[in-house]
């Protein structure tokens, strides 16, 4: 009974596959296959008429790209044929007992995407800069969200309250940026306001042992309470002096940013952006290459032996959840000094449990979250998109779909996920 | 079981507390929930309704005028105070028990009367929530729930013509078929592939919402026929829970089903078979595993009922409340309401009674308060989330009264 027993943890360490059978898993053909046999079928069922234009370039590109027009229906049958050939390719080295390689999943991907596209937007102009741009608008607070619900993670410290971190990193970015007009200053009140969030869960969690995720639920919901609260009481009555933030400037980087297609969706951003990149490096170097990083995994996989071998583990629980906050509280700062100048009541709707879900999806690992955040960044953009042109995919479905996906990982459907051994495990010395 | 026994290949696995010897700890602390005293939880209130009353003075535009002068003038800051904390309370009385300024008794009554009506759903939702608690199961996901139980109870009031006896009757029962269904996804991916149901409810929450968006925005699913927005037709006369003390008051059979599911889940609880396995499973999972129960099997049927409960909620504010039509916005924040409402409560059902009494009277007090005192709603929100925090740690208010210790565990 793997599933249920009370088990100790497994050791994460590769102790049984040490032999030099390798197991390949059959999911990624399988899912190759499924999703190759829904794009025929949906260019079977519902045929579409005239041409779709692929826009590659933003206005102000220094070097441009033409525009790409194709016959929707002929151009999608092509990419659909071509995910046949990248799924036979994946079948094939599968019977070879071959992994499909990384660049097959990258070419299905963009194959698979390019050719739902060219169906749906036919008779269109899809703008792809600024549908990878949006993506990446949208995916900042829930990559900063998901960082931080890493590292608590990682820590052994459930994190619910991401929410709650971004918004009150948004309502204290809002209100500071106005007071000192600098978008810097709120930049560090949104950080002060997220690890204050992450003070009360430890105080609670750590301190008292309260169960983690009652007190990450109810603290987001003391945060939309506190913010909406504060909100119609002293921020929309004095809107002009207390809720008008500044907001970063975009910085294009000289020359990366001239590059076409990259520059203009990843060189071409605020600061924020660019200390997101620096965050998602820094985090996945230090928690896998540094003292600091093994020490925190210690405390999250296993305290008793951390304990043991004298680390602090309820300190560096409180130093880890501390950081942590700080860093979702900069991704609430986006919100209110990048997005939109000044605070709204409720205003990440539920940003947070996105973020919480992109932990889980990327499997507790920084790179793999902020690859699962872009996705849902992705998902989420692809149906406003959509919605503009008029396409036949009701948006809801698009929507739903990092909850489902999120459904399906944590049900072990989408390759395995495990938590850290001890995540949500209060400690307490004998 | 060593680590060489989890082979790469089993399931998604979320917390699985690692201490073979004794219960988990998220178990304990339900326990903890469960048996701490009533004196834990009236200070927990009273410390809330503090820290509310220091929010609601500090940011009172009076007080703080005054306040630039307190050395000056203590009297007249100390006094603007108390009129604002005083101003706020007694509005909030007066929206949630008794309105002593009208004239005639069943107007000064009727806000009595509404907060019976706004504790219905949150008793029922409370319980749902709070019977999962037993099994040691949170379920978080009480909005999802509650939004396809309206979802459902909404499509059979507008579409089926059918005398009232059946079709009142009908309509509750496929909400609460909805809600258990939606719930059940919950048990059984916990129960087969030990998913953890916190994650999966939450994401079903959101699940449910676009999901019950999207038919509410298509004809011939649930939106109102000839329709464009995202709203079903009205419930028909024949399917509205009828109000129970006359037209001139709001309160609705919704109430009285509450009670009943509240009697319903004592019994299941402390007088059958179910119950007992559903409270030896909360206790600890292994030895009831040990003892013969199917704990994966109990896990699918409580979230079954606790989905029904909450289900119960559903169709109470789609037959009862607001009867104009279902909207994505049905569910009130009770879905979130009933797990405060469950903690405080300690998950037994009279006490769930009581804080969904309690929380009922905050929320028509709320909203008499936000209208004659000008003090936003959201208030009853930070009030309620800091009970149930400080009833989740009863050593913090042991130690902020200076209470003396429980023995050590």
């Amino acid at each position: 009974m793997s599933t249920t027993g009370l088990s100790p943890a497994p050791v994460p360490t590769a102790g049984p596959t040490i032999d030099t059978v390798p197991v390949v898993s059959r999911k990624t053909p399988i899912i190759f296959g499924v999703l190759t046999l829904a794009l025929v079928l949906i260019l079977l069922l519902e045929g579409q008429s005239g041409e779709t234009t692929f826009r590659l370039a933003a206005r102000t590109d220094f070097a441009t790209l033409p525009e790409l027009t194709v016959p929707s229906m002929g151009g999608a049958w092509a990419l659909a044929v071509a995910c046949a050939l990248l799924t036979a390719e994946s079948v094939r080295r599968y019977a070879g007992r071959r992994r499909t390689a990384a660049w097959v999943l990258v070419a299905f991907a963009v194959a698979w995407m390019a050719g739902f596209l060219t169906w749906a937007a036919a008779g269109e102009t899809v703008p792809v800069v600024g549908l990878l741009a949006g993506s990446i608008a949208l995916a900042v607070p829930l990559v900063f969200g998901a960082l931080g619900g890493v590292l608590g993670e990682r820590a052994g410290v459930v994190n619910i309250a991401i929410d709650g971190q971004l918004l009150l990193g948004a309502f204290a970015a809002a209100l500071v940026g106005s007071l000192t007009g600098s978008p810097w200053a709120g930049l560090v009140a949104a950080m002060v306001a997220g690890a204050l969030v992450a003070v009360v869960l430890g105080l609670f969690a750590i301190t008292y042992f309260v169960d983690q995720v009652i007190v990450g639920v109810v603290l987001n919901v003391l945060v939309i309470g506190l913010t909406s609260f504060l909100f119609s009481q002293v921020l929309a009555p004095n809107a002009a002096s207390l809720n008008t933030p500044p907001r970063f400037p975009r910085i294009p980087i000289p020359v990366l940013g001239d590059i076409p297609l990259v520059g203009p969706v990843f060189f071409r951003q605020t600061a924020v952006v660019y200390l997101l990149y620096i965050a998602v490096a820094l985090v996945s170097y230090a928690l896998y290459r540094t003292r600091w990083g093994l020490r925190v995994r210690a405390v999250g996989e296993h305290p008793k032996a951390a304990d043991t071998v004298g680390i602090k583990v309820n300190r560096t629980r409180y130093r880890t959840i501390l950081l942590a906050g700080a860093i979702a509280g900069m991704g609430g700062a986006f919100y209110t000094l990048v997005s939109v100048p000044q605070f709204n009541r409720e205003m990440t709707g539920g940003a947070g449990y996105i973020a919480l879900a992109a932990v889980i999806f990327g499997k507790w690992d920084p790179i793999r979250a902020t690859m699962a955040a872009l996705l849902f960044g992705f998902a989420s953009n692809l149906q406003g998109v959509l919605a503009v042109l008029g396409s036949p995919v009701p948006s809801q479905f698009m929507l739903m779909l990092p909850y489902v996906i999120t459904i399906f990982a944590v049900a072990g459907l989408v390759g395995r996920s495990r938590p850290p051994a001890a995540d949500g495990v209060p400690y307490q010395k004998e | 079981m060593s680590g060489t026994g989890e082979t790469p290949g089993t399931v998604a696995e979320r917390p699985r507390p690692p201490e073979p010897e004794g219960p988990s700890r998220s178990h304990s602390v339900l326990r903890e929930i469960a048996s701490g005293n009533a004196l834990a939880g009236v200070l927990a209130v009273v410390l809330a309704v503090a820290v509310g009353s220091l929010m609601i003075a500090v940011t009172d535009e009076r007080v703080r005028e005054t306040a630039s002068y307190v050395f000056a003038r203590p009297s007249d800051f100390l006094g603007a105070t108390w009129d604002a904390i005083w101003g706020a309370y007694t509005a909030l009385l007066r929206g949630s028990v008794y309105n002593d300024r009208v004239d005639d008794f069943a107007t000064r009554i009727r806000p009595l009367t509404e907060t019976l009506k706004f504790a219905g759903p949150l008793i029922a939702a409370g319980l749902g929530v709070g019977l999962a608690f037993r099994a040691g199961l949170f379920n978080i996901g009480g909005r999802g729930q509650m939004l396809l139980a309206g979802a459902a109870a909404g499509w059979v009031a507008a579409n089926l013509g059918l005398p009232t006896a059946l079709h009142l009757p009908l309509a509750v029962l496929a909400g609460m078929l909805a809600g258990a269904l939606w719930a059940g996804i919950a048990g059984v991916l916990k129960a087969r592939t030990g998913a953890h149901e916190v994650i999966v409810t939450i994401m079903l929450n959101y699940v449910g919402f676009y999901l019950v968006f999207f038919m509410l925005s298509r004809q011939g699913l649930l939106q109102a026929p000839g329709s464009g927005n995202p709203k079903s037709a009205p419930a028909q006369e024949t399917a509205i829970l009828p109000r129970i003390l006359g037209e001139r008051f709001n309160l609705h059979l919704g109430f009285v089903l509450a009670l009943v599911a509240v009697a319903v889940v004592w019994w299941l609880l402390s007088r059958s078979t179910l119950g007992y396995r559903i409270r030896a499973v909360g206790e600890n999972p292994s030895a009831a595993r040990a003892s013969g129960i199917d704990v994966g099997r109990t896990y699918v049927v409580v979230m079954l009922i606790a989905g029904a409960l909450v289900g119960l909620a559903g169709a109470n504010q789609v037959l009862g409340t607001v009867t104009s039509g279902v909207t994505v916005d049905l569910d009130a924040g009770i879905g979130f309401d009933a797990i405060t409402v469950a903690l405080l409560g300690r998950s037994r059902p009279l006490g769930i009674l009581g804080a969904g009494l309690l929380f009922g009277a905050f929320k028509a007090g709320g909203f008499a308060m936000q209208a004659s005192e000008g003090i936003p709603v959201d208030i009853v929100l930070v009030v309620q989330s800091l009970i149930v925090l400080f009833i989740a740690a009863p050593p913090l208010v042991r130690a902020i009264f200076r209470l003396p210790a429980k023995e050590a565990k």
